[in-house]
């Protein structure tokens, strides 16, 4: 291909090399099929945007790099490619290159204050009404503006107006890597800890041409999955709660704890501050807190595994479960879902299988997927992924690479391009960092898994009961400050 | 239903003895930072240039450590030559004022209980309104932790309550970010007086990893009265509980007791 360049996961390249095509040699790879956009985002040059696009190839497990050059308007993409619709709404807010023909071209964060003002679409008729939601919810939870639009008890369409959590850390990361860098990204959602700073030290040693130790990158793999284990144990709980069952809701609630703290075991820390460091770990993991990390594992996933399996034997359950919130497969394909919501419709999207990295290189943990888009096959896939992450673990923590954790990270290499994917807990977390002359970051890109899935809730809401949104949304669990920024 | 039983059996009994039995936390916990300036080589600077969040201030012989910036990194402890600063396993931090949380060497003045009127009033029964308000949902993470039978928050009297109308206070994370102050605000209006805020976390007392981001304010104090403040990024779920405990009287010196109900 001569529109486009390709690499590997974590690999970074000069910016020279990427191509910058037509608009229309830019668009047509993009359409052809095969391949997920990972991230798509525009820089203001002088006089010009550049748009620079990242797609994900999972056959041949590469990342195709490919840029164009437009003016204040260029053809959106939106209408053939819908999963383009949240990247080209950005490229216009960060930019003001306007896609135009995109469907609804809205602010995406309102970076200049004023979140959540803004038309929303509206379905007109008689007994139609408008249910809004938010920012600030009834529950310990994030803000975000929920816009119902509902015959009856029936949802027809619902937005989704986020931007309240957005704090500037792509703009505060330009100009970097200093002394904050690795707090932002370890923040960019704090339940992510782990995924984020995984994805950034990816980038940045990508940049410096550093080699982490391979003990550090098999903590860092223990970490990512005890994280994922920790979340999907909660969000089990979370659902059982929500359908009113309530000894697996208090159960999971209490485990994800203990799993929480099995990291803290490691770093003090029970959402992994401090362990995820550029060139490797903060903390070693001696042979004896290995072994006392092991048998706590076991003594939670025994709970844990009781506690869930109430939830499959009991039919009340089952049947709240069951033909909730439903994406098709299409839907999820079309939209760029990825994660849980994209395996529980039977997508095969897993960037540690796909697009191996660190110890998922020597390592498999297969793709874990239920077929029918449901609260129920969200459900299930988090079960799933809980086991064979937890075989990892164990299998991990049992024979550790011997040698240092950390290596020594020089400056960063000047007009590069890296780019790093990570299997995060909710998806896939897709980082992409362009140094300038001086080495510093003249871009920062973050697209966290939500930003792919939030879209992906909408959908399933539609012709639900209203009283099942908190359950759909649960199913989902997404990171509001992760979109936001 | 038997074999939700069982399980129930199964479970036990899982929560923690606190305020009264000694709290079990991680070895390598970061818990009150602690100075000794006779290491520190003279003129070093080195953890005050390393801290992420410019929460350090040296001089005259004196290391300063903003409790409300800090995020308990460990950047300083590294950054240090002579092994003079250290994290202890000290989880009780809370205090009533922003001032307080600035250590200079002297111990910490913790978080004292709520006047007269108000711990009449709130002594036995607390209950908070939740505001998030641009942070990265750590905090509440470990705010609604204190909800699950580990901590059992309920057990005190404390709850969290769906409108502020519903409410005595707020407790607030993040760092305010500006698309949500407004939000902010509305909803502490809402709340009848007397009215309390507790802010949690690095973000919400003082802008915290975003500090002087212009996206956001710094802190609660930026746009509401604040009560207590909790440090840590995240605090601890102990540290948060020991601080709504101590406001509320039940733990602490110059502890006043709870007054009978009548
Ligand atoms: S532990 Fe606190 S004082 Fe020390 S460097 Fe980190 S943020 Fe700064």
């Amino acid at each position: 291909m001569t529109g486009a360049r390709d690499i590997r996961n974590g690999e970074a390249l000069a910016l020279e090399e990427v191509p910058v095509v037509g608009f229309e040699e830019f668009r047509r790879p993009l359409l052809e099929g095969g391949s997920r956009l990972a991230a798509l985002f525009g820089r203001r040059l002088e006089g010009r945007t550049r748009l620079l696009a990242v797609s994900a190839r999972a056959e041949t497990g590469s990342l195709v790099v490919a840029a164009t050059d437009v003016g204040e308007r260029y053809p959106a993409l939106t209408p053939e490619l819908p999963e383009a619709h949240l990247f080209e709404r950005e490229i216009f807010e960060q930019t003001g290159a306007r896609p135009e023909g995109h469907p609804w071209l809205k602010p995406v964060r309102f970076p200049s204050g004023g979140a959540g003002t803004a038309d929303f679409f509206r379905v007109e008729g008689e007994e139609v009404h408008e249910v809004a939601v938010g920012p600030v919810h009834a529950g310990v939870i994030e803000p975000g503006h929920f816009r119902f639009q509902c015959h009856g008890e029936e949802v027809h369409h619902l937005e989704i107006s986020l931007g309240y959590q957005h704090r500037g850390v792509e703009r505060a990361l330009r100009g970097g890597p200093d002394k904050r860098t690795i707090h932002l990204v370890e923040t960019l959602a704090g339940d992510t800890t782990i995924g984020h700073a995984s994805a950034a030290c990816a980038v940045l040693e990508a940049l410096s041409g550093t080699r982490a130790p391979a003990r550090a990158h098999a903590l860092r793999a223990v970490a990512l999955e005890l994280e994922r284990i920790a979340n999907h144990a909660g969000d089990l709980g979370a659902l059982a709660n929500d359908v009113g069952y309530l000894p697996s809701a208090s159960f999971c609630g209490r485990l994800r704890g203990d799993f929480l703290n099995l990291t803290a075991l490691l770093c003090g820390s029970r959402f992994g501050r401090g362990l995820v460091r550029p060139g490797g770990v903060g903390f070693d993991v001696e042979a004896e807190r290995a072994r006392d990390a092991l048998s706590r594992l076991e003594g939670a996933l025994e709970d844990l595994a009781r506690a869930v399996a109430l939830l499959w034997e009991t039919p009340s359950v089952l049947s709240r479960f069951e033909e909730a919130g439903r994406v098709s497969r299409e839907a999820a394909e079309e939209m760029g879902l990825v994660g849980v919501a994209a395996r529980a419709c039977g997508l095969e999207r897993d960037v540690r299988q796909e697009f191996p990295w660190g110890m998922y290189r020597f390592s498999q943990v297969p793709i874990s997927v239920a077929g029918t888009g449901d609260v129920l096959a969200r459900a299930q896939v988090r079960w799933l992924e809980i086991q064979r992450s937890a075989a990892f673990v164990r299998d991990h923590l049992r024979r550790l690479p011997a040698g240092p954790v950390r290596a020594a990270v020089g400056g960063l290499a000047p007009h590069r391009l890296a780019v790093s994917l990570v299997e995060g807990w909710r998806g896939e977390i897709c980082h992409v960092a362009i140094t300038d002359g001086a080495g510093r970051f003249a871009s920062y890109k973050v697209v966290d898994p939500s930003f792919h899935n939030w879209t992906g809730l909408a959908l399933a809401m539609r012709g639900q009961p209203i009283s099942d949104f908190p359950l759909c949304n649960k199913s989902f669990n997404l990171s509001y400050c992760g979109f936001d920024l | 239903m038997l074999r939700a039983l069982l399980a129930r059996l199964r479970q036990g009994h899982r929560t923690i003895a606190f305020p009264d039995g000694a709290p079990a936390l991680p070895d390598r916990f970061r818990g009150l930072p602690e100075v000794d300036p006779s290491r520190c080589p003279l003129e070093c600077r080195a953890c005050a240039e390393a801290c992420p969040t410019n929460a350090i201030s040296t001089g005259a012989g004196r290391v300063a450590v903003d409790l409300g910036r800090c995020l308990f990194c460990t950047e300083c402890v590294d950054a240090c030559p002579g092994d003079a600063i250290h994290h202890t396993s000290e989880y009780r931090m809370a205090t009533r004022s922003r001032e307080a949380l600035l250590l200079e060497g002297g111990p910490l003045d913790r978080a004292r209980a709520l006047e007269e009127r108000a711990l009449r009033l709130f002594g036995r029964s607390l209950k908070l309104r939740q505001v998030s308000a641009g942070g990265c949902n750590a905090c509440e993470a470990d705010v609604n932790v204190l909800n699950t039978v580990v901590f059992d928050l309920g057990r005190f009297g404390v709850q969290f309550v769906a409108s502020p109308r519903h409410a005595d206070g707020l407790l607030v994370t993040g760092a305010i970010s500006r698309n949500m102050e407004l939000a902010l605000r509305k909803t502490w209006e809402a709340v009848p007086p007397p009215k309390i805020v507790i802010a949690v976390g690095a973000c919400a007392i003082s802008g915290g990893p975003y500090v002087d981001h212009p996206e956001v304010l710094n802190g609660a104090s930026a746009v509401v009265p604040v009560d207590l403040f909790v440090p840590g990024c995240p605090p601890h779920p102990l540290t948060i509980l020991d601080g709504i405990l101590r406001l509320l009287g039940r733990i602490g010196s110059g502890e006043r007791t709870l007054p009978p109900p009548r």
